[in-house]
């Protein structure tokens, strides 16, 4: 018997919660239905004209992809501390970087990877045509990892602490705001007829700092909070 | 080799329990014994590393651990107040998955008959979700039999379970003491031993 590397650690975590989520797709359904619903309320309670809807698109298809992340955050963390998995997984001889990795690469693929896939889709709602609708999801394949990663952090967090909720909305929604400006800006670039190129780059490098930084912050919020 | 040395735990203000030592040979078993609120389960989690004691230390083979320490993770497993199962997985499911995180490669008839061993035959392809607590009781015993990690700590390990799951606990600690693992375990059950390698351990009430 050898101890499982960190490698080993990403594949069991993914494996078992991408398993757990395909057993219950009511709750996998719902961030992606709240996604649709938001993101088409905002046309019945604005102006039809096209111009007020392209110009509001972005930034609704954006914020609503923000709202959905963290509408699944408490998912992440709070199931695993309840029924004692999340100390099996500490005690392991594992890395728990690794296990966390495992755990948030499954959270964005059961959430952040739908809604980016979705909202070109519901881009046309808005009037966006097509290089636009591109840049949208590029824009969101690359925010999105970036929201799960973040948010991990904060869920990982306000484990244990009463109204973990509505302070883990507190704690996230400011860190994710350079995330939507960078966001909803590269897709109102490509609007205004200019290159997205810095936006994506100023996302995609935002994007490895978190992969760097975020799986080693949430295992050692992960200790704390079992202590 | 397992030692606590003067060990002490704080809730707030009060003191849970201070000054427990005792040192476990390979072979022996602890069992720790004491009225709800007298740090049973804190106690069992300073020694799994997962809180830091108040006072003192855990050595684990001569050198002091401390929380989540790399030597301790390698030869622990630790069986807590919780479950730990997941309820959309099934009981050979999550029995598989613990193991793996253990770094055990054990083949899946190896873990059927594991099951049946426990008396879960018919019940192992069943979501965790409709299994009785017993049941659930019964798949951490199959790890008990599977596992081959020297250091047991086992919180409440015969709660839910009935007379029959009781025996089979009692000789699944047995067999590990005789093959030279060490084994800590707080109760209110008695849980009778073969082995005369026990030591007892009782916590008082908190102390002000």
């Amino acid at each position: 018997m050898e101890s499982p590397s960190a490698v080993d650690a990403i594949g069991w975590a993914l494996r078992r919660d991408l398993r757990v989520a395909m057993r219950s797709k009511g709750e996998l359904s719902v961030e992606l239905l709240f996604y649709v619903i938001v993101v088409t309320l905002f046309p019945l309670a604005t102006s039809p004209s096209r111009d007020t809807l392209a110009t509001l698109g972005p930034g609704v298809l954006w914020t609503a992809a923000l709202l959905a992340a963290l509408l699944s955050l408490s998912r992440l963390f709070a199931s695993d501390f309840r029924d004692g998995t999340l100390e099996q997984i500490a005690l392991s001889p594992a890395p728990l970087v690794g296990l966390v990795s495992g755990k948030i690469a499954a959270h964005w693929l059961t959430t952040g990877l739908p809604v980016a896939a979705m909202a070109p889709l519901l881009g046309i709602q808005y009037g966006l045509d097509a290089p636009v609708l591109a840049t949208l999801a590029l824009s969101l394949l690359l925010g999105t990892p970036i929201l799960s990663l973040v948010g991990a952090v904060g869920a990982a967090l306000t484990l244990g602490a009463r109204g973990g909720g509505s302070l883990l909305a507190l704690l996230v929604l400011p860190l994710y705001a350079p995330v939507l400006i960078f966001g909803a800006g590269a897709v109102d670039a490509v609007r205004a007829g200019l290159s997205a190129a810095p936006h994506l780059s100023l996302l995609a490098a935002g994007l490895l700092l978190a992969i760097l930084a975020a799986p080693f912050a949430v295992s050692a919020a992960v200790r704390i909070a079992l202590d | 080799m397992l030692e606590a040395q003067s060990l002490a735990a704080r809730r707030g203000y009060a003191t849970l329990f201070r000054d427990v030592r005792f040192s476990l040979r390979p072979g022996e078993a602890l069992v720790v014994t004491g009225p709800n609120g007298s740090g049973k389960t804190t106690l069992l989690r300073m020694l799994a590393g997962l809180t830091a004691p108040f006072e003192g230390e855990v050595r684990w083979r001569g050198e002091p651990v401390a929380p989540f320490a790399q030597a301790l993770r390698d030869a622990l497993l630790f069986n807590g107040h919780s479950s730990a199962l997941k309820d959309e997985l099934s009981a050979e499911e999550n029995l598989d998955a613990w193991l793996r995180l253990d770094g055990e490669r054990v083949a899946s008839e190896v873990i059927a008959q594991a099951l049946a061993d426990v008396g879960l035959a018919r019940q192992r392809r069943l979501p965790a979700r409709v299994l009785s607590q017993g049941q659930r009781r019964r798949i951490a015993l199959a790890r008990l039999r599977l596992a081959s990690r020297p250091l047991w700590i086992l919180d409440e390990p015969a709660t839910a379970l009935d007379t029959d799951g009781l025996a089979m606990l009692a000789a699944l600690v047995d067999a590990h003491l005789d093959g030279g693992g060490l084994c800590v375990a707080a109760t209110h059950q008695a849980l009778v031993l073969q082995s005369t390698r026990a030591q007892s351990l009782v916590l008082h009430a908190a102390v002000a």
